[in-house]
This record gives C-alpha cells, structure tokens and sequence, in this order.
C-alpha cells in the first residue's frame, strides 16, 4: 500500500482529501504545520507528498527547499496543492523541484486522486 | 447652493469626493480663474500704466492656481492609491474565499460518492448546492484573473498546441451543459491537425468564457456554430450562437469590466460581467483581434484572431 503524506492546516480540507484517498486504497498521513511535516516525511519516508503553501511554523516553499535538500527524501515527489495562483508561485514551485502545482479550487477530489495515481506511476 | 449644484452635476458625489477633492471641479474652477485673469489683467492694464501692477495680479493668479494644483494631484494621487488598493484588497480577499469554498466542494464530493446511500430529493439538492458552489469558484477565479490583467501581471507562456483538439476538449466538456438545454455544438474545421505556439492556459480561459455565454444566452434549444480558419498567419476561431443577441445600444460596452447587457438582465442574472472583459484582454496580449456582431433576438457571432508564428 502506497503511503501519502498531506501537509495542510485547514481541518475541512485535510479531512476529506484523507478520506477520499484511503477509500481509493492509500495509506495518508497528516501533518498539520511546515515543521511537523517535515519531520514527518523524514520519518516515514511517504511515496508522494502533497504539500499547501500558506502553513504554519514552516512555509511550503520552505518545507520544499528542505525536502529537496535531504538525502532522505529529495526523491519523493511533491505535489503543492494550494489555492495561491500567482505565476511567480507556480513557477518558484516548479524550480524547487515540485512534480506539479494544483489550485485545489479548480479540482475534484476525483482529479487530484488521477493526478496523483500519474504521478506514482 | 451653487457649489452644491456643480459638485452634483460633476457627479464627484458618486465617487464620494468632496468639491476639493473632485478634478472636474478644480479644472472647471482653473479654467474660470484663468478666463477672469485674462479679462482683469486687461481692463487694469487699460485703466492703469503700470506694468508692477499687472505683474503683480499675474503672479497672484499664478500662486493661486499652483495651490489648485496641488490639490487636483493629490486628488489623483488618492484616486490612484485607491483603485491600488481595491485591486490588491480583490487579490487577497479571492484566495481567503477559495479555501471554503474547496472545503464545500470536497464535501460534496465525498457525500456524491455513496450515491446509493442518498434518496433522489437529497442528490438533487446536493447538485444544486455544487452547481452554486461551482458557480462562486467561476467568480472568484474571474476576479482574480481581473485583479492580474490589473496589475499587470498576466504573464504568457506559449507552448506548441494544436486548436483543433484544444476546441475539442473542450467542448466535449461543455456536452452536457448543452444537451441538458439542447444545445447543439457542431465544429467546423479548416485547419485540422495545425500546431502552433500559443499561451494555451489563457486561450482556453478566452474559448470557455465565449462557449459559455453562447450556451447561456441560448434561451432554449439552440446551435453553437464553432468555425476555425488561418488566413496568412493568424488562425480565427469563430462561435455563432442563434441566442437573445445583443441590443445595439450595449455593443459599445460588451467588453467593459462588469457591463451586463439590458435584456439578459431580464431573463437571465446569472453571470459576472467579467468573461469578456478577461477574453478581450487576454486577446489583446496575445497581439491578436477580437469582435463580434449582433442583432437582438437573433443570436450574436463572436470572433477572435491570433497571429501564429
């Protein structure tokens, strides 16, 4: 079973990606804060790693720096899942190393899941 | 009283400026003071010899209309700051209510899924809720696609597409809006396979917003007419709706930002006003062309042409 861990603050938002992604058959972690998100991710080492932006503690930008910096864990895909558009963001993203930016408001549940499935391949 | 006249038919009311602060005002009042200068200056310089004096008035004026000025550029200055202000104020007020409204969404999305578990009556609703959902998304995402042309921010990323299939996917998208009000969309193709090099993302934005209100503005039962060309090296995408039209009166406003025509506003009020101020500017950027033609109660034809090379 794949492992899939979700860095996010908003409860609402937390709780249902979770639940639509445990009924598809994945293993998904939460973290709630930059901070603990990446403890987290060096811990359990997920298969992919989907990250919002704006977060306590820790931004996403910053989360990802660190991800990409580690050994551990500069292999494991990151999707940033956030609700910020500015192209600047997109494209900082991207330079980071993420594997693809989502604007959650713009996808179902069902989108991101085939997204993801992609991705994983 | 006058003042109060003046302010009025300067309509400086309407924008909440007071008289000082209001630039019609205070160049319709430099306009005056100049005129009157002009006059005294002449009848004193008839009347009296000395040019100190005329100088003198002259320089008076001039103080006068310099401290005028100063107010009507403070005046723009505020107005600028403002207008700065209100599209930043969009910018983030957009991405706070882009959080719930995925909180809704994904709600939903969770509850659709055991449709088995939910009678006909609740499903329905549910639909509803989402439609409406979807509805604010659409909105939020307009406006802040506003607030970027504003700011100038609309950066272009072209990438190798071929319209063709670009049209195609969409429309297979927008099917069943239209079946449910049966609405035929039929593509003609003059172009088939061609790839060329545009911003894709925000060309998509541009043919959405136009497929969108030709199925809107289709009262009932309709057809969406698409027709793709290239003449030398622009491609021209064409979409002909036999809807309500457009009055004549409105076809100078149809691309102003949240300008809504008088008979859709009768019948229909669903919409933003904002899906052809965004195609018109993004269009514009795209150094291409776009226009329309329109008769009420006969259907309108919009077109648009982007240069491909």
């Amino acid at each position: 079973m794949k492992t899939i861990l979700f860095i996010e603050d908003e409860p609402t938002i937390q709780k249902s990606i979770s639940r639509f992604l445990e009924e598809e058959g994945y293993q998904v972690k939460s973290a709630l804060d930059g901070d603990i998100g990446l403890k987290t991710a060096k811990k359990i080492q997920p298969d992919l790693i989907l990250l919002d932006l704006i977060l306590p503690k820790k931004d996403g930008f910053e989360v990802l720096k660190e991800l990409k910096k580690e050994e551990a864990t500069k292999n494991i895909p990151v999707i940033a899942l956030t609700n910020l558009e500015e192209s600047a963001n997109i494209e900082k993203v991207l330079s980071l190393g993420a594997a693809a930016y989502l604007i959650k408001a713009n996808y179902s549940l069902e989108e991101i899941t085939e997204k993801i499935k992609q991705i994983l391949e | 009283m006058l003042i109060g006249k003046i302010s009025k038919s300067l309509k400086c009311k309407k924008y909440n400026l007071t008289l000082w602060q209001c630039p019609s005002f205070l160049f319709l009042l430099t306009g005056l003071i100049i005129i009157i200068t002009m006059i005294s200056s002449y009848l004193i310089a008839v009347r009296y010899t000395q040019p100190e004096i005329v100088a003198l008035i002259v320089i008076g004026i001039t103080v006068v209309l310099l401290i005028i000025n100063h107010f009507i550029i403070q005046s723009v200055e505020k107005l600028a700051e403002a207008n700065k202000m209100k599209t930043e104020f969009i910018g983030i007020v957009s991405h706070q209510l882009r959080t719930p409204l995925t909180g809704i969404k994904w709600t939903i999305n969770l509850i659709m899924r055991e449709k088995g578990k939910l009678d006909e009556h609740c499903l329905q609703e549910l639909k509803e809720i989402s439609e409406n959902n979807e509805r604010m998304i659409k909105l939020v995402n307009d406006l802040l696609d506003v607030t970027k042309i504003e700011q100038g921010q609309l950066s272009f990323k072209p990438e190798k597409v071929s319209i063709e299939a670009l049209f195609k996917n969409i429309i297979k998208e927008y099917t069943p809006i239209a079946k449910a009000k049966n609405i035929e969309i039929n593509l003609e193709t003059e172009i088939n396979s061609l790839s060329v090099l545009i911003d894709k993302q925000r060309i998509e934005i541009v043919i959405r917003n136009l497929i969108d209100n030709a199925i809107k503005y289709i009262k009932n039962k309709g057809e969406i007419k698409i027709h793709l060309t290239k003449k030398n090296k622009s491609i021209r995408c064409e979409i002909k709706d036999n809807g309500v039209g457009i009055p004549k009166d409105d076809h100078k406003n149809i691309f102003q930002k949240f300008f809504r025509s008088k008979n859709i506003m009768k019948n229909e009020t669903v919409g933003t006003g904002l899906g052809l101020f965004i195609a018109k500017s993004i269009i514009k950027e795209s150094k291409g062309r776009i226009g329309f033609h329109s008769k009420e109660n006969k259907g309108s034809t919009f077109w648009f042409k982007i240069p491909i090379n």
